[in-house]
């Protein structure tokens, strides 16, 4: 019973980080169909950041997440505009391999400037050991990384049902065609929302550093988990996004636990059987032209 | 009446033009088999280019004319691969019936396949091959037993070609065998898709809801080519067991179907050409900038990919395509 | 009379939205049938359910006394019913010729051997080729037969839209808004091409140009808000006040 609470909490957890990277995908796939296979580079980069942040400049961990989600999102726009922007009309496979190339010179350049090796990174005091709570030994950290996916998710939810913009974005990711129609700005609501993503992935990488890892591989290393969230909960939803990372999550380190013999490939099943049963994903929004 | 008559032959012959063998693809060919001869030293590299541009003419029989996206081609690969490295190591040694188990091996995994990529559209079919991809490596690494996991398959081995000529350690038979081999299956495709059956592929690639308005069972035939494609590729597989008798685990990795596609692009979708030419451009240079530096090596197809989306759509004999075409009308132009 | 096409209580709903309400369209064998409305009455639903591309919520439609609403797009293809799009939905790449061509190969899949279909060269199946020909020259395509169709200018591309679903040598042709997008100048050949359709095939058209529609079809229907609201001769459609309503408003 024990280790089972341990495995859930940790799963959560787990789930917890996938979903704050993966959202922003989701929303920037459901708005525009534009698949961005490198976005786990935005937190890969955000993760190398904190870590240059707190070693070299001597910024504290709370302080320099901020910095990090400001800093990628920024990051990601001067990508948007010089790459991405002139293969948004173009063929899956070209963007596929526009985001292939940039996994590429990202993991490449990450290796020659930082080193192939694991980055460690040093947490603060208050936030390390654990925290008894009914027995279990709930790490700190995990409970920290919870709440904080819980405020985000809350803002999101909050920001796309009551906010304007949120509702420019949800009638976009509906029918852009009609937006447009509206008088919505859909290129200037899509640069918003990537740069948003791409900073909430940045974030999301900066606080997995620890439960993640970090090395050049990152991107190339999560990919499929990004994806396979995304997919699995249906491109262009928050709540499915959240629902399926949660799931995924405790899916795979209850494989990695139980079964550690086919830990790896659990996930993998898992993701084939959910696809098979919902095509469009879990809460997924087919978008109309 | 006659124009009428000029015009219905015209169209004709402009069809027969297309499929008849050009002199580029013979002097292709020649080339291969000149290599046997003026590179005997390298006859294992070349080998390996073959095989690689076989495995990616599969790969263009499905993404080139089908279009269908996919980033688990390796799966049918290794599959063969495994198939004919247990064979070769259980006491089944005939090279020939290596390729027959592993082609079948490799085809009922295609077939089975086929019929999870029929729902959801592009993304979904993307993640579904992905996720086969990566489970059947996983299933690899595990199943040690049985495929040396990591460390690879050992005592593979292969015997005689017709029990007259064994595998030497210049890879000469090695290399004739793999020519023959790539040539038959590339007969096989090339007719195929100039074929009827090879139109209607093309229709589907073009617009799937046109084909589907003009009566072509999409389902069927896109199982059909993937099948197929997953046997030839399962052949290419058991052909790189058969000449190097071994078996690593990487022939099931996510790499190498990345890579795939890439050499793909390169050379060309739906050219026929296009796998043999990527797989010798890209084997060339990775085999110069790897030695150098695997990280260069990386960054260096990063940027060429970038470089290729943004600005060369079609690869290299695409480019060439159209240069032959804007020739092509410039003479026209100079015409009355 | 027999109807050739024939729709019994046929429903279509998209969650609360009900589109197609309690439709039996009856087309009679050689007809030249008009299915006119205003915008978003549900012409291309009922065509797309018509066609297997959706399924209804409940009814059935029926082909030449047989039951289709179960059977696949492409079977009813097969059966003789043909369509074309609104939109055009070619095969860009392709030139006219490949994908007449196609077509007919398509059609005549079961009467051509397996060698045939899947190894010998498309050149070598000369009567397809010369037919592809002959169904474009009869469309005034034959000129541009060879260059690949995103060459096309529209209005060409409209006739060969039509050519594809000709090819199918289809007993029910179905058409939707093939004047669609046609400048003025340019709409007489589609006219002429109209008109000079085999008496045999039975067609439903969906149009919004009534010029046309007047002067081609011997049946209208008029579908509102996916019902049915009237069916009847040219003459009748004109005189009847509901139809003025619905286009022109109350108080006309």
């Amino acid at each position: 019973m024990h280790s089972l609470l341990g495995v859930l909490f940790d799963g959560l957890a787990y789930g917890a980080l996938l979903f704050v990277i993966s959202v922003g995908l989701s929303i920037t796939l459901g708005l525009m169909g534009f698949n961005n296979l490198a976005h786990g580079v935005f937190a890969m980069a955000g993760g190398y950041l904190l870590v240059t942040l707190m070693s070299k400049a001597g910024i504290g961990f709370l302080p320099a997440l901020p910095i990090v989600f400001c800093a990628v999102a920024a990051g990601s726009l001067v990508l948007e505009r010089t790459l991405y922007r002139s293969l948004y009309k173009s063929t899956p496979l070209n963007q596929v391999l526009l985001s292939v190339g940039i996994i590429f010179v990202a993991t490449a350049g990450t290796n020659y400037l930082w080193g192939p090796g694991q980055q460690p990174v040093v947490i603060p005091e208050w936030l390390s050991g654990q925290y008894d709570f009914l027995g279990l030994d709930l790490s700190r950290y995990r409970l920290f990384l919870m709440a904080i996916v819980a405020l985000i998710t809350l803002a999101l939810v909050f920001g796309l049902e009551r906010t304007r913009f949120g509702a420019k974005i949800r009638a976009s990711v509906d029918n852009q065609r009609t937006a447009e129609s509206m008088g919505i700005r859909v290129d200037r609501v899509f640069q918003l929302t990537f740069a948003l993503g791409s900073g909430l992935a940045g974030l999301g990488g900066a606080l997995g550093v620890d439960v993640l890892g970090l090395d050049p591989n990152f991107a190339v290393k999560y990919l499929v988990y990004f994806l396979l969230v995304v997919v699995v909960g249906g491109p262009g939803s928050v709540f499915g996004t959240l629902l399926a990372a949660l799931l995924l999550g405790v899916a795979d380190i209850a494989g990695k636990y139980y079964v550690p013999q086919f830990g790896a490939f659990i996930i993998y099943v898992a993701m084939i059987i959910l696809l098979l049963l919902f095509p469009h994903g879990l809460l997924g929004r087919r978008k109309s032209k | 009446m006659s124009d009428n008559l000029a015009k219905a032959s015209r169209h004709l012959s402009f069809l027969k033009a297309r499929e008849r063998w050009k002199p580029a693809e013979m002097a292709f060919w020649l080339l291969l088999i000149g290599v046997y001869f003026v590179f005997p030293s390298s006859l294992v590299f070349a080998s390996q280019i073959l095989i690689t541009g076989l495995f990616a003419l599969s790969l263009d029989m499905i993404l080139g004319y089908a279009g269908i996206v996919t980033l688990g081609h390796a799966a049918f690969f290794g599959i063969g691969a495994y198939t004919a490295g247990l064979m070769a190591a259980n006491g089944l040694h005939d090279p020939f019936l290596g390729l027959l188990g592993a082609g079948i091996a490799a085809g009922i995994a295609g077939y089975f396949c086929s019929f999870l990529l029929s729902r959801g559209g592009d993304l979904t079919r993307l993640m579904i091959t992905l996720g086969i991809g990566l489970l059947l490596y996983e299933i690899a690494n595990s199943a040690t037993k049985y495929t040396g996991g990591v460390d690879g398959l050992q005592g593979v081995e292969i015997g005689k070609l017709f029990g007259l000529f064994s595998f030497d350690l210049y890879g000469k038979t090695a290399y004739i065998y793999v020519l023959c081999i790539a040539f038959l299956l590339f007969l096989f495709t090339r007719s195929m898709m100039h074929s009827p059956y090879g139109l209607a592929l093309r229709s589907i690639r073009e617009n799937q809801t046109r084909a589907l308005a003009i009566g072509i069972p999409i389902s069927a035939c896109l199982t059909n080519i993937y099948t197929i494609a997953a046997v030839m590729a399962g052949i290419a597989g058991a052909l790189l067991t058969q000449t190097t008798q071994f078996v690593g685990i990487d022939v099931l990795s996510f790499q190498r179907s990345a890579d795939l596609l890439i050499i793909l692009i390169i050379g060309g979708t739906a050219t026929m050409y296009g796998g043999f030419i990527g797989a010798a451009v890209f084997m060339f240079v990775q085999d110069r900038l790897s030695n150098l530096n695997p990280q260069y090596w990386q960054f260096f197809l990063g940027i060429l990919l970038i470089v290729m989306t943004l600005y060369l759509r079609s690869g290299i004999l695409g480019g060439f395509s159209r240069l032959a075409h804007a020739i092509g009308n410039r003479r026209n132009k100079e015409q009355p | 009379m027999n109807a050739i096409l024939q729709t019994r209580d046929l429903w279509k709903a998209f969650g609360g939205l009900i589109v197609t309400k309690n439709v039996n369209l009856s087309l009679a064998p050689g007809a030249r049938h008009a299915l006119i409305g205003p915008n978003g009455a549900g012409k291309t639903t009922l065509i797309n359910q018509l066609t297997g591309v959706l399924h209804p919520s409940s009814g059935s439609v029926w082909l030449d006394g047989e039951d289709i609403t179960r059977i696949p797009s492409n079977e009813r293809v097969r059966r003789g019913l043909s369509r074309t799009f609104q939109i055009n939905t070619l095969f860009p790449q392709l030139t006219p010729l490949e994908a007449v061509t196609n077509a007919i190969c398509v059609r005549e899949r079961s009467r051509l051997n397996i060698l045939k279909r899947r190894f010998f060269r498309v050149s070598r199946c000369s009567a397809v080729i010369d037919e592809a020909y002959d169904l474009l020259e009869q469309l005034n395509l034959a000129n541009d037969c060879l260059v690949e169709t995103h060459t096309l200018a529209y209005g060409k591309q409209r006739l060969l839209e039509m050519a594809l679903a000709l090819a199918a040598k289809p007993k029910v042709l179905l058409l939707d808004e093939p004047a669609a997008g046609v400048p003025e100048g340019e709409s007489d050949e589609l006219f002429e091409v109209l008109n000079n359709l085999p008496k045999d095939i039975s067609i439903l058209l969906i149009e919004h140009d009534m010029n046309l529609v007047f002067n081609f079809a011997d049946r209208i229907t008029v579908l509102v808000n996916g019902e049915e609201l009237v069916t009847g001769t040219p003459t009748e459609i004109a005189e009847d006040p509901r139809v003025r309503e619905v286009y022109l408003g109350k108080g006309h």
